[in-house]
C-alpha cells in the first residue's frame, strides 16, 4: 500500500466514525483520539474499517502507531 | 404519546411505520418520534391490530395524547385464553413505567366485524421468531395482503445480508440519517422510495432535496400506500441544527435542575486498581478480531451492574416519596453525541450479560443514539445510570441523578499513577470511581459498599 493510499483509507475512515470532522483541516500530527474526540468505541471501529480495507492485521500492542494521521499512514504503508 | 424520559412533555410525529389494518405485538416499532432531544423509535405497549392513526406525520402533541387506536386481536393466538364472546370495552393494564408515565397511552377499541386484517398464522408467526423477523414489518404478498413463509424467509434471507452491515438494524426501515428524516417531514418526502448515498446506505439530508424536484415532476407515482399521508402542517416538524441543540440544552437544563432542585445528592469516591483487569483484558484481545475485542469500558459497566444487583438500595427509582427497588438492572449509559448534548439509553439486563454481549450492545447502543434510533423503551427503563469520561482524559467525574433513579455512577481515565503496593511504590493503572446518590434512598454507607464492590469485581475479571 502507497502513502496515498494509506491516507485515503484513513480518511474514509474517520469520516464514517466521525461525520462532523473536517477531514481537511486535519494535520499530519493531529491526534486521532484526543484532537478529533474520539472515545474508545469509536477508534474500535475505526481499527475494524482500517483492518477490513487494508486487510493488515492490527494488534492492540500496534495501536500506538495509529496516533496521527502521519504516523498511521507511515505503519499501514510500510506494514 | 408516551414520556420518553422524565424531562418529556411533547412530542412530534416524524413517521409512521405502520397503517390502519396492520397487525402488531407489543414490542414492535411502530412510529417514530421527535423529541426536544433525538428523534426515537416508539415500541407498541399492546397487541392488536392498527384501527386508526390519529396524529399525523408532522404534528407536534403534548405527552399523553392518544397517538392512535389498536383494537385487540379478535382471536388471541396463545398466550392469553380467548374472550367469548364480542372484545370487551377494557383499558388494558399499563405496563409500569418508572420514568414519568403518561396518563394515557395507545388505547384498545374494540374490534369490529370483518377487518381486512392481514392475518397471520400461528406457524408463520412461530416461524418469524425463529428467523428473529419482525412480523410488523412485513408486507404480505399472499392474499388480501397475508403475510406468507416466503415473505418471512425472504425477509429472513434479507436480515442476514444486512447483519454484515452495521449491527441491529431493522432491514426493512429506510436507513436515515435524523437530518434527513426530519427534512422528509417537512418537505413531505417518502423515505420509502428514496435511495441512500451515504456510506453505510442510509439516506442523507441530501438524498431528499434531491428526492423533491422529482417527486413534483411525477406527484402521480408519489403517493406510497404503506405509508400515512403527510399532513400539510408537516413543517413544524422540522428542527434545524441550531434548534436542536438549544432544545436539547433546555430538556437537559430541566432535568438536571430537577435532579438537584429534588434529591440531595451525596458524593464517594474511590481509586481503584486496575492492573489485573488490564492485563486480563489485553490477553483475551490478543487472540480476537478487532470486532470482538473489548474496551476497559466494557469492564467497568459490568463491575458497576454487578455491584447494583449486590447493593439494591442503589437500583431503581424514587417514586411517591419511597424507594422502590428495581428487580432487574437495566443499566443507564450516558452517550455524548456529536452534536452536542448527551443521551442516556439503557442496556436491559446488564448484569446477566457475558461480556461480549455487553460489549455488542454498548457499540450499538453508542451508534443508534448517535444516528437518532433509539427505541422507546431504552429511554425510560434504565434503574441506575453510568457516565464514563474516561476517554476525555479527565481523572474523575461527579454526576447529577437522573430522576427518578437514585444512583448515577461515574468512571474517569484509566491512567498509570505511583501506587503503594505491598510497602513498595508502583507505577499501576488506576481508575477513580465514584457516586452520586439519593440521600433519601440510601446512605454514605450504602454508596461506600457499592464502590467497594466495584473495586473487588474489577479485582477478579475472569468472573465478569
Amino acid at each position: 500500500m502507497t502513502p496515498d493510499q494509506a491516507r485515503q483509507v484513513i480518511e474514509e475512515a474517520l469520516a464514517q466514525i466521525a461525520p462532523d470532522v473536517d477531514i481537511g483541516g486535519i494535520t499530519p500530527d493531529t491526534d486521532l483520539r484526543d484532537d478529533l474526540g474520539l472515545d474508545s468505541l469509536d477508534f474500535l471501529r475505526f481499527v475494524e474499517i482500517l483492518s477490513g480495507r487494508t486487510g493488515t492485521q492490527i494488534a492492540e500492542d500496534d495501536y500506538p502507531h495509529l496516533a496521527t494521521l502521519a504516523s498511521a499512514v507511515k505503519w499501514l504503508a510500510g506494514g | 404519546m408516551p414520556a420518553l424520559g422524565a424531562d418529556m412533555d411533547e412530542g412530534t410525529v416524524l413517521e409512521w411505520l405502520v397503517k390502519p389494518g396492520d397487525e402488531v405485538h407489543k414490542g414492535d416499532v411502530i412510529a417514530v418520534i421527535d423529541t426536544a432531544k433525538s428523534a426515537i423509535d416508539v415500541e407498541s405497549f399492546y397487541t392488536g391490530t392498527v384501527e386508526q392513526l390519529l396524529i399525523g406525520v408532522g404534528q407536534t402533541v403534548p405527552v399523553g395524547t392518544v397517538l392512535a387506536m389498536i383494537a385487540e386481536p379478535a382471536a388471541q393466538p396463545a398466550a392469553q385464553p380467548p374472550p367469548a364472546g364480542p372484545v370487551e370495552h377494557k383499558e388494558p393494564e399499563r405496563p409500569p413505567r418508572p420514568a414519568a408515565p403518561p396518563k394515557r397511552k395507545l388505547k384498545r377499541v374494540p374490534a369490529g366485524e370483518g377487518h381486512p386484517t392481514a392475518t397471520i398464522s400461528p406457524l408463520i408467526r412461530k416461524r418469524a421468531h425463529e428467523l428473529g423477523v419482525d412480523l410488523a414489518k412485513l408486507r404480505g404478498t399472499g392474499h388480501e395482503g397475508t403475510v406468507t413463509r416466503a415473505d418471512v424467509e425472504r425477509a429472513a434471507a434479507g436480515q442476514q445480508a444486512a447483519a454484515l452491515k452495521p449491527p441491529s438494524r431493522a432491514p426493512s426501515r429506510v436507513r436515515a440519517t435524523p437530518r434527513a428524516r426530519r427534512l422528509a417531514a417537512e418537505l413531505g418526502v417518502d423515505m420509502a422510495g428514496l435511495t441512500g448515498t451515504a456510506p453505510d446506505g442510509s439516506v442523507k439530508e441530501a438524498d431528499v432535496r434531491r428526492a423533491v424536484p422529482a417527486r413534483e415532476a411525477a406527484p402521480a407515482r408519489e403517493a406510497a400506500p404503506a405509508r400515512e399521508a403527510v399532513q400539510p402542517t408537516a413543517a413544524s416538524a422540522a428542527r434545524s441544527g441550531a434548534e436542536r441543540a438549544q432544545s436539547m440544552r433546555q430538556a437537559i437544563g430541566r432535568l438536571m435542575a430537577r435532579s438537584k432542585r429534588e434529591i440531595p445528592h451525596y458524593y464517594v469516591g474511590n481509586t481503584v486498581d486496575m492492573t489485573r483487569s488490564l492485563d486480563w483484558l489485553h490477553e483475551r484481545n490478543r487472540e480476537l478480531e478487532v470486532s470482538e475485542r473489548l474496551v476497559p469500558a466494557a469492564l467497568l459497566l459490568k463491575a458497576a451492574a454487578l455491584a447494583a444487583r449486590q447493593v439494591p438500595d442503589l437500583n431503581g427509582y424514587w417514586l411517591d416519596d419511597q424507594f422502590s427497588p428495581a428487580d432487574a438492572v437495566h443499566l443507564g449509559l450516558v452517550i455524548s453525541l456529536r452534536g452536542g448534548g448527551l443521551l442516556a439509553p439503557a442496556i436491559h439486563d446488564a448484569a446477566d450479560l457475558r461480556l461480549a454481549e455487553l460489549m455488542s450492545r454498548m457499540r450499538d447502543l453508542v451508534i443508534r443514539a448517535r444516528a437518532g434510533r433509539l427505541r422507546g423503551s431504552e429511554l425510560t427503563d434504565a434503574t441506575i445510570t453510568v457516565t464514563n469520561l474516561g476517554d476525555q482524559g479527565v481523572e474523575s467525574v461527579f454526576g447529577v441523578i437522573y430522576p427518578p433513579q437514585v444512583a448515577l455512577v461515574g468512571f474517569g481515565k484509566v491512567s498509570e499513577r505511583p501506587v503503594a503496593v505491598g510497602g513498595l511504590i508502583g507505577v499501576r493503572p488506576v481508575v477513580v470511581t465514584t457516586l452520586a446518590a439519593d440521600h433519601r434512598a440510601s446512605d454514605a454507607m450504602t454508596g461506600a459498599r457499592y464502590l467497594a464492590e466495584v473495586s473487588d469485581l474489577l479485582q477478579r475479571p475472569e468472573e465478569l
